[in-house]
């Protein structure tokens, strides 16, 4: 399994302590695209720091490609956060002030690569998504699905072990949210990344191959859904 | 390095207004800083200009009245130094410490002539030696030497002024050289022309002490002693001198040994070595006044740093989640802040220096006349080498300083809460 969850407790102690995450066990394995449902309050964004290493758990333990990630420095946390994981979020955080293409490159940027050659790569990879033309344009001058689209090319760079994407279409109307999640799929199918999503949208979870659900800090039941039949886009969605 | 410098670049940019006031104030800081010192070494510089006509390590011993009575006489009693106070100094009791030796006896003012020109003067009688002791520089001939001394010669060393005027402005003191002037009815023949300063007290023609001796009348008598010495380090050392040397010539004069107003002495290296104390204190104090100026900015910046460092959260959230250490976040502030620091310090100190030199043109050429004397208050007020190397490192300090605490906020900041941030 890439990614290996025993037992992680996690509780918030601000003025009264909070039970997020009460005993998780989850495996995902290399290559799997997988959606994380779950009402808010769940636990789900929790669960989702914790996997992304944003965040400590108290009890149990993550292992991430054969790592255990426990008790981490800051600097060790960085760097994992570098070089195994991509994230892509629901209001994008593009840095304003630098181009599309300055911001697909900053993860290579904190890893040493010169100016050159993370130059060229970012430029493959907005080629990639159809987005030469907008290399040089500022994030307030790109659409919302050009913006994740430069997101998920910033999360791809550094080839990361698994692409964390958490609520990928929140902040998209349903027309450009299905053509991310086409993407992601792609992405998955073609490229074999090993993608976790994390939404409270059955539409968003049905582009998926398995959903987890979670309810009150513990894992629900697991659905699988290779044939994509849970519930289609864009109709009796939870929100939209 | 060159990323750094570009993000810098970029943060500046977008908050030109703010980075502009704050740099006004570390500027404004350095320039205080700038001028505080180079008023301050002008004024240490006209200070030591007055003391660079003598050698430091010379005495000046003076006669003057008792303070308590002894061997029968009362005090109050007029001590006049003369030839056996000349021989003490010399004589093998001193001679340990005492090296040349230069009695001088004034005189004046008398009428000096030259053909039809005349001007008045002071003569001064003293030794050869009394040269090397003030700094004498000669422009033509020579000073006094040892057989004008010995055979009561009528030589004169005239300063250059006098002998401008008595060659009715002309400045070939060479042909003056062994030509006749006269000093009432005395006739004198000039053996040199000395440089004049226009600091000195009083513009005076130099003769052989001897020879002043005799036309005066005043056989023995000395009005002052100077000598140089050495092997007298310690304020101590020279306290334990100046007292057994005191003892000796109040001997002579039947004095009481301990009698500290009837033979004054003027140490030169003492009161060098007390100047140089106060040179010493008011430069402390001006690094001090200007310091605290610059801590004012210094604060700014900080302030500044720390609303950077608020406005910017999201982003080093962002940084963080995709892998920038917290001493990568760490580096982009205190880089900026030095930066801000850096930049707008040296543009200070570029225009302190601008006003040291406008100050050198227009207060440092000015001078007053101070009882009688010509006196400048500013000699060259400007700050050197070593100063602008100081600041420099005063300001990358200041900078990180001033960097230090929103930097260590930055680099704490929660990728998690960060990005939960509305703003």
């Amino acid at each position: 399994m890439l990614i290996d969850l025993h037992n992680i407790h996690k509780t918030y102690d601000n003025g009264q302590p909070l039970h997020v995450l009460k005993g998780i066990d989850l495996g995902i394995g290399e290559g799997e695209f997988v959606s994380i449902m779950g009402a808010s309050g769940s636990g789900k964004s929790t669960l989702l720091n914790i996997l992304g290493i944003l965040d400590n758990y108290d009890e149990g333990e993550y292992w991430l490609d054969g790592k255990l990630i426990k008790n981490l420095s800051e600097k060790e946390a960085a760097h994992y956060r570098n070089r195994m994981i991509g994230f892509v979020f629901q209001s994008f955080n593009l840095i304003n002030f630098k181009t599309a293409v300055e911001n697909v490159e900053l993860p290579l940027y904190y890893q040493g690569v010169s100016r050159k050659k993370r130059n060229e790569l970012a430029m493959h990879f907005l080629e990639h998504f159809g987005l030469a033309d907008w290399a040089t344009h500022y994030p307030n001058e790109l659409s919302g699905g050009q913006k994740q689209r430069v997101a998920i090319a910033r999360a791809l760079i550094t080839q990361p072990r698994i692409l964390l994407a958490d609520e990928p279409t929140g902040a998209l109307d349903s027309k450009t949210s299905v053509e991310v999640m086409d993407l992601l799929t792609e992405l998955n199918r073609t490229e074999k990344v090993t993608i976790i999503v994390v939404t409270h949208e059955s539409g968003v979870a049905n582009c998926t191959d398995k959903i987890i659900h979670i309810k009150d800090g513990i894992i629900g039941e697991t659905t699988l859904n290779e044939q994509h039949k849970a519930s289609i886009f864009g109709t009796s969605t939870i929100m939209k | 390095m060159n990323d750094l410098l570009t993000e810098i670049w970029e943060s500046i940019r977008r908050n030109k207004l703010r980075t502009a006031l704050t740099g006004f104030a570390v500027a404004w800081g350095i320039f205080m800083l700038i001028v505080l010192l180079g008023a301050g070494n002008g004024l240490m510089n006209a200070f030591m200009n007055q003391g660079e006509h003598f050698a430091t390590n010379t005495m000046a011993v003076f006669g003057g009245v008792t303070s308590k009575p002894a061997n029968g006489y009362q005090t109050g009693r007029r001590i006049n130094l003369n030839d056996k106070d000349v021989a003490i100094t010399q004589s093998a009791l001193f001679s340990g410490n005492v090296d040349k030796i230069s009695p001088e006896l004034f005189k004046g003012p008398y009428t000096l002539a030259f053909k039809s020109r005349h001007t008045s003067v002071y003569l001064n009688g003293c030794y050869p030696s009394l040269m090397e002791m003030n700094k004498i520089e000669m422009l033509e001939g020579r000073f006094i030497n040892q057989n004008d001394i010995k055979q009561h010669r009528k030589s004169i060393v005239l300063a250059a002024s006098h002998a401008i005027e008595l060659m009715n402005g002309g400045e070939d003191y060479a042909s003056l050289i062994g030509k006749t002037v006269t000093t009432d009815n005395i006739t004198w023949v000039v053996v040199g022309v000395y440089k004049t300063d226009r600091t000195a007290q009083r513009v005076e023609a130099f003769a052989p002490i001897t020879t002043m001796q005799m036309i005066t009348n005043d056989i023995n008598y000395v009005d002052q002693i100077n000598f140089s010495f050495h092997g007298l380090t310690t304020k101590e050392e020279n306290e334990q001198f100046e007292k057994t040397y005191r003892a000796a010539l109040n001997r002579a004069h039947k004095a009481a040994p301990d009698d500290e107003s009837s033979i004054w002495i003027w140490n030169r290296f003492t009161q060098n070595m007390q100047m140089d104390k106060g040179t010493h204190f008011i430069r402390t104090a001006l690094w001090i006044l200007g310091i605290f100026t610059l801590v004012g900015g210094i604060v700014g910046v900080s302030n500044i740093m720390l609303i950077t460092v608020k406005e910017r959260t999201r982003e080093f959230g962002i940084r963080k989640a995709i892998g920038a250490s917290p001493w990568e976040i760490m580096k982009l502030i205190l880089a900026e802040s030095v930066s801000i620091t850096a930049l707008f310090g040296y543009i200070g100190m570029f225009l302190g220096m601008v006003a040291c030199e406008v100050m050198k043109m227009t207060v440092g050429q000015s001078s007053v006349e101070f009882f009688g004397e010509t006196v400048q208050l500013f000699v060259n007020p400007t700050v050197g080498l070593g100063i602008s190397v100081g600041v420099t490192i005063l300001l990358v300090i200041a900078g990180t300083l001033a960097g230090i605490s929103p930097a260590m906020k930055a680099a704490r900041i929660r990728p998690i809460e960060a990005l939960n941030d509305v703003n």
